[in-house]
């Protein structure tokens, strides 16, 4: 029999709660790397002048620890748990909630969550509830991604359940036309997270899980690589540039991630993030 | 190009002069207000009760900041996504709003509504809220501050940037930039 690893619940709490203020104030290096390539090659002088208010944007955040964008999201929490560990000392996902209420407090981040969507929309004054998406992986430590996701961008992203029939190019369409109708309301130059496959809980939940990869990464199936660099190409050809002021910078990286789905399916979700493409991760 | 340099309240002469792409250094008072509170505001109008300020030449921005940290002003500050603000903003041209600042596309109705009242939409850069806030020199909640980052506030700006995207002509900047860059 392997052994079990105790980890202790008030480890997840203090890792969530420093994750969920680092992920706010210190924009990923890679994120903050396609920005500055962006600058280069971005044809309007208007979108380069904003590529640069966003990379000094980025540098008082990380300067002064105040969050990149006022919105600071819903925290969005993947937990990859190791199936032999032990957590003890109290209820898992209250103890990731307890993490993201003393982050968001601590922190001086917006709390921007409600209750009764369609009705009062009271703030539940903590941000918590998080999202949380907890997977069962081999081994005895706990991987935790924090990832700040604001409804800016999140409004604008989609569901499609395409037919068989339209095949790869309906898929490259569909992405295209989401990022196309958004134009300029999620904060371009934007980072596109595509699910291919599966049902729809798992389609959406595949688009989300794209996001947390970085920058610059090729994915390791050709067949996806080549897709992604074909939704790249033709999302920079719209026009619409940083900040939708009209450019050659409209996405900084599209990611695709699959899963096989029923014969007669073909779901495809599009999970649309700013350019603040906010996500830290820590291993316990 | 060098930003014009325009305070507020806005007067129909300056809103006129506006054109879309113009960079501007916005200085003077601003209001916070998105979501709720214009609901709130409308409702007010609709009922025909005093607004907790003077719309005539007003700004407003949509904005619901992070808290301010001890010893600031204000927390991170920039711009909410303005077409949620599209059923409520037609009502606030016509009793006397004149600039909106924010991300985003507007509705047709906004726009027809920009050019019956001579009013301008602004978009700062989504996203910035920490380089924004610097401009921000005074911060005070002046209506239903339950509401918290979507009480109604005033702000006190210097050289606050923004462009020109829809003007009072009927002109707008995201169509025409795209239109410019689409491949």
């Amino acid at each position: 029999m392997s052994s079990v690893r105790d980890i202790d619940v008030a480890e997840i709490t203090a890792t969530v709660r420093h994750l969920c203020m680092e992920a706010n104030f210190d924009l990923p290096e890679d994120v903050y790397a396609a920005l500055e390539a962006a600058k280069g090659s971005e044809e309007s002088p208007t979108g380069r002048a904003v590529l640069d208010q966003l990379t000094e944007n980025a540098d008082i955040a990380r300067a002064d620890r105040v969050p990149i964008c006022q919105d600071t999201g819903l925290a969005v929490v993947f937990a990859d748990v190791g199936q032999d560990v032990h957590l003890v000392g109290g209820d898992f996902e209250a103890a990731v909630n307890e993490g993201v209420r003393q982050g968001y407090g601590e922190g001086y981040l917006r709390k921007s969550s409600v209750f009764e969507p369609g009705h009062a929309r009271l703030n539940t004054k903590d941000n918590t509830p998080a999202i949380v998406h907890t997977r069962l992986v081999p081994g005895d430590s706990v991987r935790l991604v924090v990832m700040p996701k604001g409804g800016g961008a999140e409004n604008m992203s989609s569901l499609h359940m395409l037919k068989p029939s339209q095949g790869a190019a309906g898929i490259v369409d569909a992405v295209v036309e989401t990022v196309s109708r958004a134009g300029s309301n999620p904060c371009p130059p934007v980072v596109i997270g595509v699910g291919i496959g599966g049902t729809i809980d798992k389609v959406t939940q595949l688009a989300k899980r794209a996001l947390v990869r970085d920058i610059g990464s090729r994915h390791a199936d050709e067949r996806l690589a080549a897709m992604e660099d074909e939704m790249l190409a033709r999302i920079n050809a719209l026009g619409i540039g940083p900040q939708g002021l009209g450019g050659t910078t409209t996405a900084l990286a599209v990611f695709i991630e699959e899963a096989p789905c029923h014969i007669a399916s073909m779901p495809v979700a599009v999970n649309v993030q700013c350019h603040a493409q906010r996500h830290k991760m820590a291993t316990i | 190009m060098a930003a014009k340099k325009i305070g507020t309240p806005l007067t129909g002469e300056v809103v006129q002069g506006l054109r879309v792409g113009d960079e501007v250094e916005i200085s003077g008072v601003v209001y916070q207000a998105r979501d709720a509170a214009h609901k709130r505001l409308v409702a007010l109008i609709e009922s025909g009760e005093e607004l907790p300020f003077e719309l005539e030449g007003a700004v407003v921005y949509y904005m619901g900041p992070s808290p301010a940290k001890p010893g600031n002003v204000i927390g991170s500050a920039g711009p909410t996504t303005s077409g949620r603000m599209d059923a409520y903003a037609p009502v606030l041209m016509a009793h006397g709003l004149k600039g909106m600042i924010g991300k985003g596309l507007r509705s047709q109705a906004v726009k027809d509504a920009m050019r019956e009242y001579k009013a301008v939409y602004f978009a700062a850069t989504g996203g910035a809220g920490a380089l924004l806030a610097q401009r921000i020199v005074a911060n005070e909640v002046i209506a239903w501050p339950e509401l918290g980052a979507e009480a109604v506030a005033r702000l006190e700006v210097v050289d606050f940037p923004a462009i020109v995207v829809n003007d009072c002509h009927g002109a707008d900047l995201y169509e025409e930039g795209r239109a410019k860059y689409a491949r």
